[in-house]
């Protein structure tokens, strides 16, 4: 990290460029999966494939009137859906996409990404309050509630990981994941960890702060314009944050057998795993917000506890 | 290193008299959580890496986040700002004002007159040594820490607790008829 050569530099370019770019390209990934799924045809007639729908969305985006409310807290207003990229955007930074294709490798990299997941509820909130309507504000309470305590599951599930690896660095991480991958001894925390994400992503079936089926679009039915295309971006960028931390902290990131490049199997694992998402997408339906709240403190929240106990136990009579 | 501790804490501390000066709520807590931010970074420079990232955690993501979240609850109007702004008179803020002020000249002088601290012996902290300080010389906080949260999720839990509703109108006149 010390040597600042222009290398460095096209690692961040790099890491920005192909981050944004993907989650322009998911749009198209989505819809034309969950046709598939759904038996549909999804978008086929602009371009090969219909992947121009994604310019076609993009130039709509960019063009449309950017209208805000005039009941609306103008700077909050503005301010919401910055922070949702500039916070997803800030994670990748600690992310190892292959050896030496990291941004920053901090020493307590774990905890950077669980706070600037949590510093992303932020957009929510706010975005849903400066809206100054009912609908979004009701969004914005189910979101601020539903995010707060799905990341303590999320940090919970993740110190099982940290406490067979010893690290938080997510280069020794992975590394530590030469013999196993962590899915096999932390199944239980992999798949509580996968729910949560679903949570912070506040993707579908988890998707109660926005809910389009009862409060129209949840915390941001005031946006329009490029200000509702950066929640959007957000989202994508997110879902694709979570799988990329998943693959890094449950599936070995860039490891894999020689055949392929490093950089190679981290871009198979983590389009394996938005592929899922768009499949629960597909497949799951909403549940309503006691039962998500319930299922959260009554069935993760102690599975989580009980992971941990038993992870630290067997680590503790393994070194002895 | 030492040129961002004192921009963080020059933007901690304008964001924390902003906190008391803003008549909006909301723009005060998002001060706030500015504040909370430039003090992580306070911490990163210091050498406690560990204790900035549970800082953001849990004050800037959990703890503001549950004052904003009462907040919104309370539909605040223009009323409330026209209220607050007759609350924050000049009677109220001078006396602490000259009090501070005074504490502010003592610190001056003893950073001007007195030895400058060793910054060359900044050990980073990291987690394992927080974790070994813990639950080494520190175990009483942490086990007396921990009867105050069990008191506190016990009262919460029985503050909260009400009878299980049947919200759908088809199983209620069921439940009623049983």
């Amino acid at each position: 990290m010390e040597t600042a050569t222009p290398n460095y530099f096209l690692i961040i370019g790099g890491v920005l460029f192909v981050m944004l770019n993907v989650a322009a390209a998911l749009i198209w990934v989505e819809r034309r999966l969950l046709a598939l799924f759904q038996d549909r045809y999804g978008p086929n007639r602009a371009g090969p494939f219909g992947l121009l729908i994604v310019a076609a969305d993009s130039i709509k985006l960019f063009f449309k009137q950017d209208w805000i409310p005039p009941f609306a807290d103008k700077p909050v207003f503005v301010l919401a859906p910055a922070i949702v990229v500039v916070t997803v955007l800030m994670s990748f930074v600690v992310i190892p996409f292959a050896p030496g294709i990291i941004v920053a490798d901090l020493n307590i990299g774990l905890l950077f990404f669980l706070a600037m997941s949590s510093m992303g509820a932020y957009s929510i909130i706010l975005g849903g309050w400066a809206s100054n309507n009912k609908y979004s504000l009701l969004g914005a309470m189910r979101g601020a509630a539903q995010m707060i305590s799905y990341e303590v599951f999320m940090g919970l599930s993740l110190m099982g990981v940290v406490l067979l690896s010893g690290s938080f660095s997510l280069v020794e991480i992975v590394e530590a994941q030469r013999g196993l991958w962590f899915f096999i001894p932390q199944i239980v925390g992999f798949v509580i960890f996968f729910i949560a994400g679903i949570a912070e992503t506040h993707r579908l079936p988890f998707d109660i702060p926005e809910a389009e089926s009862e409060l129209i679009a949840g915390f941001h039915s005031e946006y329009s314009g490029m200000k509702f295309g950066m929640f959007f971006i957000g989202e994508y960028m997110g879902i694709t944050l979570i799988s990329c931390m998943i693959v890094t902290l449950y599936f070995g990131g860039w490891l894999g057998p020689d055949f392929l490049p490093p950089i190679v199997w981290f871009i198979l694992k983590t389009l394996f795993f938005l592929m899922i998402f768009i499949l629960l997408r597909a497949s799951m339906p909403r549940p309503r917000y006691d039962q998500l709240m319930e299922y959260g403190w009554k069935v993760l929240l102690p599975l989580t506890l009980l992971n941990l106990m038993v992870t630290a136990a067997v680590v503790l009579w393994v070194s002895e | 290193m030492e040129l961002t501790f004192y921009i963080a804490a020059a933007v901690a501390i304008l964001s924390t008299i902003m906190v008391i000066t803003r008549y909006n709520i909301i723009h005060a807590l998002l001060y706030l959580v500015v504040s909370f931010l430039a003090v992580a970074v306070v911490f990163f420079t210091l050498g406690a890496p560990f204790m900035a990232a549970l800082e953001i955690i849990i004050y800037a993501g959990a703890i503001v986040v549950l004052i904003i979240f009462v907040i919104m609850m309370l539909n605040l109007t223009q009323e409330d700002v026209q209220r607050e702004k007759e609350w924050l008179k000049p009677s109220v803020w001078v006396g602490p004002a000259i009090l501070s002020a005074v504490l502010l000249a003592e610190l001056v002088y003893i950073v001007a007159a007195g030895t400058p601290p060793q910054t060359e012996a900044v050990v980073a902290v990291d987690a394992r040594l927080v974790g070994l300080s813990l639950f080494g010389p520190y175990i009483l906080g942490v086990q007396l820490c921990g009867i105050l949260l069990t008191a506190g999720i016990v009262g919460a839990y029985h503050l909260g607790r009400q009878k299980k509703k049947v919200i759908h109108r088809f199983l209620q006149e069921r439940s009623a008829a049983a």
